[in-house]
């Protein structure tokens, strides 16, 4: 096939074309929190690194992700993971054959931002009755 | 452990000749970065507002550095085969689609030893 004509045809996941739903949102945002996380990754190997140089650069980090701009990193990146991870679990039983049923779909689907949302604000908790803790 | 049956294997690979391998490192890993994303979460929010030593002493336990390897591992594999797959999707241009994965590929595996070498640091100091 000509190069051209081939680069022109339209990608499987048609997102332009479609009314957004809680299902398709469901799926964008797990790929998106998914790329999100790959980011969050490379924070963590920036922690160990710091860790690894020594108590100088480890307060560098921790002054940048203490910041309001390294808080609102973390915000992000905490409700992707929790997101990811409810998510991931309801991609795995769709993928034993459970839960197919549209009903179930949007049921699920509904649990997942629900369930996400609540393990994100314990989380913040458990991190700020540390930090509260430790100081 | 196969986890391919018989008939398939014996039915030919299909079209694309290769894919299943890939899908079922995400599906395994997926599995495994359940517990093992829990467990490095709930540690990551108990350590980070903490001190430098006590971040440092969390590593001198080979039991906490063998499992944040493993997870590290696990965690940039499945990073890299879900980009993989975004890539693959929204990609057109096949030079392009085709250096963003070597790229993130390399990048990945470059991360997670960058990763690894630094906790083998902590943890022998």
């Amino acid at each position: 096939m000509i190069p051209s004509v081939k680069e022109k045809r339209p990608l499987s996941p048609h997102l332009q074309v479609y009314k957004i739903q809680i299902t398709s949102l469901l799926s964008i945002m797990h790929r998106g929190t998914g790329i999100a996380l790959y980011g969050g990754s490379i924070l963590w190997v920036l922690w160990f690194l710091a860790l690894a140089a020594g108590p100088q650069s480890y307060s560098k980090l921790q002054y940048f992700l203490l910041s309001p701009f390294g808080l609102i990193i973390l915000i992000c990146w905490s409700f992707s993971f929790f997101y990811h991870l409810c998510n991931g679990i309801r991609h795995l039983l769709w993928d034993a054959g459970i839960g197919y049923e549209m009903t179930m779909v949007r049921l699920t689907g509904w649990i997942v931002i629900v369930t996400s949302c609540l393990l994100t604000t314990m989380a913040w908790i458990l991190g700020i009755l540390c930090k509260r803790i430790w100081l | 452990m196969k986890f391919e049956s018989n008939l398939r294997r014996a039915q030919g690979l299909g079209s694309a000749k290769s894919g299943l391998h890939h899908w079922i490192g995400q599906r395994i890993t997926a599995i495994a970065l359940i517990p093992l994303g829990v467990w490095f979460v709930g540690a990551f929010i108990v350590l980070f507002p903490a001190s430098f030593e006590i971040a440092y002493t969390w590593f001198s336990s080979p039991w906490n550095v063998t499992l944040a390897i493993f997870f590290i591992v696990v965690l940039f594999y499945h990073g890299y085969l879900g980009l993989q797959t975004i890539l693959e999707d929204y990609i057109s241009h096949e030079l392009i689609r085709g250096s963003l994965i070597l790229t993130t590929k390399l990048l990945s595996g470059l991360l997670a030893l960058l990763a690894i070498v630094s906790i083998i640091k902590i943890f022998l100091n």
